[in-house]
């Protein structure tokens, strides 16, 4: 059992816990560079693949461990709190997320690593991410059906295709390998142009 | 002022990060996340000047109806975040504080996007229940399907957007 199962994440136990966490969580996006706006919109500019390197080995890794624990009865993934799937909005906020965080230059994890490095930016960014969410507070009475749209009843996507949650983490880890040969192509193809 | 330490691998991070993601899936129950956190301030930031609208906004209210809204563990989480990322960044010499940007970009440019890029990445968030930490990366964690959307539809849009911008950053 964990803290969201039992009912206890907002417990003075659980808010010192997830405060640890989020020092490991701000620790590793720092290591990896992404306390720099520059760095993380390069990507974009097919400059430099470690946003997605980070991040898809970040993916694999933690979908790898979790499914190794629950199948030695570690952990029970249905016990866990899972992000829901909802489509349209999805499909919505992510395009004006993707947008933002090429122009703002932040996403907000990286944001407040970004602040904890002197970024002045990244501090104006913030302030600008909180406008954001009061915004869609004051319009969301006014989205109706639009917030609903696309409701997963299964969330898991190997479950909806029929397939074993152990495949389709196999799935995920070639697709990400695949994803690294391409960076590393690109990278030294914009390297030599560069030259 | 040293010159800053390299970042380190790429992938030795990732690695790194998704162990991160694995301990707070087994002590808190819960992935990682940082827009949830925002919200919870800006809401309680925006309750000292207008308690009465926001208790009233049927989205914001529901925070304050048991209590404190920032007794959440994402604003906790987000404390820690901040703090984890400056023991780093001091340890690398990596605390130089500025406004960085491209060459070709003014200060005031790079400022006014960031405001701008931060209120629609504010709105995306909300609207797709989460953000690269406590949508893409967690949800991808667990195989959800909502969480790979979001990350093409992130993807998509940031990659069309970035010609507009090349100004800002190259």
């Amino acid at each position: 059992m964990n803290l969201f199962a039992n009912g206890q994440l907002d417990t003075p136990l659980g808010l010192l816990l997830a405060l640890v966490v989020g020092l490991g969580f701000g620790f590793w996006l720092e290591r990896a560079g992404f306390g720099s706006s520059r760095k993380l919109t390069a990507i974009f500019y097919l400059q430099d693949f470690a946003v997605l390197k980070v991040m898809f080995s970040a993916m694999a890794t933690a979908a790898v461990v979790l499914q190794v624990l629950a199948a030695t009865g570690h952990v029970r993934l249905d016990e866990l709190f899972a992000p829901p799937s909802v489509l349209l909005p999805q499909v919505l906020g992510g395009l004006l997320f993707g947008a933002g965080f090429v122009v703002g230059g932040w996403c907000p994890g990286t944001a407040a690593v970004g602040l904890a490095s002197g970024k002045i930016d990244a501090a104006v960014f913030l302030l600008g991410a909180g406008i954001g969410s009061l915004v869609f507070a004051t319009v969301q009475p006014q989205l109706g059906d639009l917030l609903t749209m696309g409701t997963c009843a299964i969330g898991s996507l190997p479950e909806q295709a029929g397939i074993s949650p152990v495949t389709g983490t196999v799935v995920l880890v070639v697709i990400a390998l695949a994803a690294f040969l391409g960076a590393s192509r690109v990278e030294a193809r914009m390297a030599r142009r560069n030259a | 002022m040293p010159t800053p330490r390299p970042y380190w691998n790429p992938y030795l991070a990732g690695i790194g990060l998704g162990l991160t993601l694995v301990l707070s899936y087994l002590v808190l129950g819960a992935g990682l996340g940082a827009s949830g956190g925002i919200s919870r301030i800006a809401a309680a930031t925006a309750h000292v000047v207008a308690p009465a609208a926001v208790e009233g906004n049927p989205y914001l209210g529901a925070w304050f109806a048991d209590g404190n809204p920032l007794h959440y563990y994402l604003v906790f989480m987000l404390v820690g975040t901040l703090l984890g990322g400056f023991v780093s960044a001091a340890a690398a010499g990596r605390t130089a504080p500025g406004v960085e940007r491209g060459p070709r970009a003014s200060r005031t440019l790079r400022l006014l996007l960031a405001l701008g890029g931060g209120v629609v990445v504010g709105i995306g968030s909300r609207l797709a229940m989460g953000c690269t930490s406590g949508q893409a990366l967690s949800g991808g964690a667990l195989l959800q399907t909502g969480a790979f959307v979001f990350t093409g539809a992130t993807f998509a849009a940031a990659f069309v957007v970035a010609p507009l911008v090349r100004k800002e950053w190259r």
